[in-house]
């Protein structure tokens, strides 16, 4: 695989505020890149950096081989955009906008298709100021596949979209992984990252924190997998020396135990070893909103 | 090209969807008209002084009303719309898609001056209907005059809404700038009754150029060279300063 974004010591600051303070990550060919962090933290300007809308201070990016800095016209028709904020004039009809978009594209998709996957057939002739918020999102994210893109730029795709929808739109946007075009994901939403990334980049304060697959972050930073159960039985003593235990509370009948790595099945064992068969043997895997929540608080220090 | 011809013919369909603009641009210089002939009628009788350049007030006006529509759209309609599009982001989201800022001002500036053609016409048209104003004496020198003053306008609306900020602002400044030339360059009172001061103003203003020299080809008097040197002079200094925003954007 090839790296499809090259990006080294990304810079940018507005007046006297860093947005970018030095970020560098590369992005396979063919895969969901994403990027969380919280507002403000400089993933907008980043993503709109690598694509060239934006001027960057310094640092080195590489799209599909091009500066879009000094490459941007040869580097436009190759990639697909949604912007976070975005607008079209208030009485542009839905079929006019596709049209318009398809007409600057210089491999332009059958529109009419996309108006069909992402949900906007009936609102086809619909004028741009009666769209919900929902609609205007799937809207700009159709025009984001308007010219076929190598890679294409979601930022906060499924803001404003209902649960169905958002669902909707992730299965519309594996698909198109299969197709082999490169996603660039920027999200709030870490179920959404969690579900659709390959590989996800946290960013607090326009530095890249950590960056690796959802679940090995969940498990490096997310903190430890709770095991869960009830057991009358006051010796558990030897819970203390199974492998990957690190804690054990007791709030009555009620068992947590704390653990890295497979502790579930050591405990496991060791409780079907005794003969001990509780019911509701339950396990909390950390999850990447939980190393998202604990990135966050540390404030980066890693 | 494909793309700017889209865009032109999408925005065409805009403003047909905007009634109100399309009332106004065709209903005020018509209600103006109506006034304007109701107290001067388009009689050269009766003067005790030159005034309208010593033709009737209708022949006079219907000259400077096609300048002044065409004013319009430098000082309103294009800086507003520029500057809308760009605080919404509509701006922002053409130009990810390799739109490029000059097709959507061509586009933007053509389909307003058909509508200020049209408009021009219609009005025109109804004064030699209704009032047997005269028609042009030479048309090939009001259309090259106004094709002039057409760009001279566009480079002005454009530079106006590239330093603009807001379409309220564009508004406001474009709407000051509108009626105070109106009122003093010509298509108000008539020049000769105004003062020294109001002349000198004036004497700054583009549409007073623009005015002069529409009227001159329409109602058969000589070119004046220096309104021609002075609008050109318009033209290349806005178009100059309105060029690097374009670039740097």
């Amino acid at each position: 695989m090839t790296a499809a974004i090259h990006v080294n010591e990304l810079r940018k600051r507005y007046g006297e505020t860093v947005a970018v303070d030095g970020l560098s990550f590369s992005v396979e060919s063919g895969e969901i890149f994403g990027l969380i962090g919280p507002n403000g933290s400089g993933k907008t300007t980043t993503v709109e950096c690598v694509q060239g809308l934006r001027e960057r201070d310094g640092g080195e990016v590489s799209v599909l081989g091009l500066d879009p800095a000094s490459q941007r016209p040869a580097l436009g028709p190759r990639i697909g955009c949604q912007l976070q904020e975005a607008a079209l004039p208030d009485r542009i009809k839905v079929w006019e906008a596709l049209d318009l978009f398809a007409s600057l594209a210089q491999r332009p998709a059958d529109w009419q298709e996309l108006l069909e996957q992402w949900g906007l057939s009936k609102k086809r002739d619909a004028s741009f100021a009666n769209l919900s918020g929902g609609q205007r999102q799937r809207l700009f994210v159709a025009l984001a596949f308007v010219n076929q893109p190598e890679i294409v730029f979601l930022d906060e795709m499924t803001t404003g979209l209902d649960p169905s929808a958002r669902r909707e739109a992730w299965r519309l946007i594996e698909e198109i992984r299969k197709r082999g075009t490169t996603v660039v994901l920027v999200t709030h939403f870490m179920d959404e990252a969690e579900r659709l990334c390959d590989r996800v980049g946290v960013v607090l304060a326009g530095r890249l924190v950590a960056l690796d697959t959802p679940a090995r972050l969940a498990q490096a930073h997310g903190g430890q997998t709770r095991v869960l159960f009830g057991c009358a039985d006051n010796d558990l003593g030897w819970l203390e020396r199974v492998e990957g235990v690190s804690a054990i509370y007791r709030r009555g009948t009620k068992v947590e135990v704390n653990g890295s790595g497979p502790v579930l099945v050591h405990v496991a064992a060791g409780l079907a070893a005794r003969g001990i068969v509780p019911p509701d043997l339950r396990v909390e895997q950390p999850s990447l909103e939980d190393a998202f929540l604990a990135l966050t608080e540390r404030g980066g220090e890693t | 090209m494909r793309a700017a011809r889209k865009l032109a013919w999408v925005e065409t369909k805009l403003l047909v969807r905007e009634p109100l603009t399309l009332v106004f641009s065709f209903g005020f210089p018509l209600v103006m008209l109506f006034v304007l002939a109701e107290v001067f009628g388009n009689s050269v009788e009766g003067r005790d002084e030159p005034t309208f350049r010593n033709v009737g007030a209708i022949d006079y006006y219907v000259p400077a009303y096609v300048a002044l529509v065409i004013a319009s759209i430098g000082l309103v309609s294009l800086p507003v719309h520029l500057a809308a599009y760009r605080e919404r982001g509509i701006l922002r989201r053409l130009r990810a898609s390799e739109l490029e800022l000059r097709s959507l001002l061509a586009a933007h500036a053509l389909v307003s001056l058909a509508l200020a053609a049209l408009t021009s016409f219609v009005m025109a048209a109804v004064a030699f209907a209704v009032y047997g104003n005269a028609l042009p004496e030479s048309w090939l020198g009001v259309i090259a005059v106004a094709v002039l003053i057409s760009l001279t306008f566009t480079a002005i609306g454009v530079l106006l809404g590239l330093l603009i900020p807001t379409a309220r602002v564009a508004q406001i400044v474009g709407l000051i700038l509108f009626f105070v030339m109106m009122l003093i360059s010509g298509a108000g009172p008539p020049p000769e009754v105004m003062s020294g001061p109001l002349r000198v103003i004036a004497d700054g203003l583009p549409l007073t150029y623009g005015i002069r020299l529409i009227q001159d080809p329409w109602l058969g008097f000589a070119w004046d060279g220096r309104a021609l040197l002075v609008t050109v002079g318009f033209l290349l200094a806005a178009a100059a300063l309105a060029l690097r925003p374009i670039r740097s954007r």
